[in-house]
């Protein structure tokens, strides 16, 4: 019998099945294993409904605070008057419908030792793998003014979809023709790298339309613009020109919330609406629980199954990730994840061979107008020599310019992407 | 060779491997699953923008991968997609989404 280089890839893993089985055994699981999955995001929705797809015999129960999914994709479009609240909310109900228990609590702690998911309201929940899709928390302690609810309520993030994205749009209502729209982002990594760049498109077409005086600067803590450039720029300098002022190297220092100004290194940016979005790093579960492996910020994993590398069996998605090289953190990007860690998990409760060969696509949509978007598309490959997984050379790339057909693609990415998710 | 041993040990722990079709099967699906994002689950496209993929002919998902890959079918994202995938592993593609049935998409469930 002869073995390929990827039939190696594949069967290599079988030893860890076989460790997995008596692990199983310790825990005392008895039936097919039980899942609990942290957070109901791109990551964990997608992954739980992978878990009981895969493996429909496994127990699967989802821990998510909120009511409803609220997508960060397509919320710019909200700020933009481009699309509505209702078009980017959506229930669990579906993944109900598909025997996943989905549970309204929030996560505390998680005991590996005795592999439980322990939740703020008492229940504990045992599983024989665990997988946490947390998302991000924001570090506003490096902004002292944005500590109190009431100042993030004046000078919003609009970075997790939801109440921000509503009060965010509500002050650009209300702000006089004329007014100034002052946007500051993190360094990277950040959630979402095109987002802060499609969002002052958002905005501008709204000013366009219906404040057409009015003007907006994005203060970026980054040198450039660190997502499709090119593109961006032929929008600012096209359908918005003169409304964008774009200044680089302008990280933040604090806030001046009465007096709505961005106070940075060497300089003070007054305007009459302030969206300030803060750095971020991995969810408070994810730093309870001992995950975070890299610059107090994020958590490390095996990218062939999306393991920790810091606690066996719990398995870690999405932005909160240390992202590998030329990864984003995107809902694109914590999808791949859910399917790459739900067919290991499912695996290697079932004692099969985890696949080792990994291949993860990322697919990121900007909306330069309502009816005009562009891409940043990426494949990834997990080289085993370097232990990491990493972009195939000459595949991946951007649009050659955006437009209306792209825009259709766009919205068929999130329909399709939220029904990975929910459906 | 490491790996080979690797392979034989599990084996002989008790024939709790699959057997190698069967690995095959999750590889073509992991690979596939990689296209659902977009495409929708197994192939099952929401309103069929961009197009389903489930039930397809192989051959002719294929041909199309293929033609994306080398510059001769146009496309917005596809060449940039399917460059990054081997020969094998965009048969591997094409077989899977062949074998899927064809059916409507459900949607994700909406607020209003």
């Amino acid at each position: 019998m002869t073995i390929s280089r990827r039939e190696f890839m594949k069967w290599t893993s079988a030893g860890a099945g076989v460790a997995a089985i008596s692990g199983c055994a310790t825990a005392g699981s008895g039936g097919a294993g039980r899942v609990v999955v942290v957070g109901g995001g791109y990551g964990g929705a997608t992954a739980a409904k992978f878990v009981k797809m895969w493996g429909p015999d496994i127990d699967v129960t989802l821990v998510e605070p909120n009511q409803h999914f609220i997508s960060c994709p397509i919320s710019n479009l909200v700020l933009g008057g481009n699309a509505q609240m209702g078009d980017i909310t959506f229930s669990y109900e579906g993944l109900r419908a598909r025997g996943i228990r989905v549970v309204r609590d929030s996560a505390v702690a998680i005991d590996a030792e005795k592999r439980v998911v322990r939740l703020a309201g008492g229940d504990s929940l045992p599983y024989d793998r665990a997988i946490v899709s947390p998302g991000i928390e924001f570090m506003v302690e490096q902004i002292p003014a944005l500590k109190s609810a009431e100042a993030q309520a004046r000078v919003p993030h609009a970075w997790k979809a939801g109440v921000q994205t509503v009060a965010l749009r509500k002050q650009l209502e209300a702000m006089r023709d004329g007014g100034v729209f002052v946007m500051q982002m993190p360094m990277a990594p950040y959630r979402c790298p095109p987002g802060p760049y499609e969002r002052v498109c958002q905005v501008a077409d709204y000013f366009k339309k219906a404040k057409p005086k009015s003007k907006i600067i994005l203060l970026d803590s980054n040198p450039d613009i660190t997502s499709k450039k090119g593109l961006f720029l032929a929008a600012w300098n096209g359908l918005y020109k003169g409304m964008i002022d774009y200044r680089p190297n302008s990280e933040i220092a604090d806030v001046d919330v009465k007096g709505m100004t961005v106070k940075l290194q060497f300089d003070n940016v007054k305007g009459d609406v302030l969206n300030v979005v803060p750095a971020q790093r991995a969810a408070d579960i994810a730093v309870k629980s001992g995950l975070i492996t890299a610059n107090n910020r994020w958590c490390g994993v095996d990218w062939t199954t999306c393991e920790s590398t810091a606690v066996k069996g719990v398995h870690v998605l999405g932005d909160s990730t240390l992202s590998a090289p030329g990864m984003p953190k995107s809902g694109s990007m914590a999808n791949q994840h859910a399917k790459v860690c739900a067919a290991a998990v499912v695996a290697l409760i079932k004692g099969q061979p985890v696949n080792r060969d990994t291949m993860m696509m990322n697919t990121c949509y900007s909306f330069v107008s309502g009816d005009s978007a562009m891409h940043v598309a990426s494949v990834h490959r997990f080289d085993p020599a370097q232990k990491t997984i990493a972009p195939v050379k000459g595949s991946g790339g951007v649009s050659s310019a955006a437009s209306a057909a792209e825009a259709a693609y766009a919205w068929g990415w999130a329909r399709n992407i939220w029904a990975e998710a929910l459906a | 060779m490491r790996r080979v041993m690797t392979l034989l040990a599990a084996v002989a722990a008790g024939g709790l491997v699959q057997p190698a079709a069967a690995a095959d099967a999750q590889y073509a699906r992991s690979l596939a699953a990689t296209c659902f994002a977009c495409h929708g689950t197994d192939g099952r496209s929401v309103n069929g923008v961009p197009p389903s993929l489930a039930g397809q002919n192989r051959d002719y998902l294929l041909k199309q991968m293929q033609e994306f890959r080398d510059g001769k079918r146009p496309a917005t994202i596809m060449h940039q997609h399917a460059k990054g995938y081997t020969n094998e592993q965009l048969e591997l593609i094409a077989g899977y989404f062949a074998s899927v049935t064809p059916g409507r998409a459900v949607p994700a469930p909406a607020v209003r």
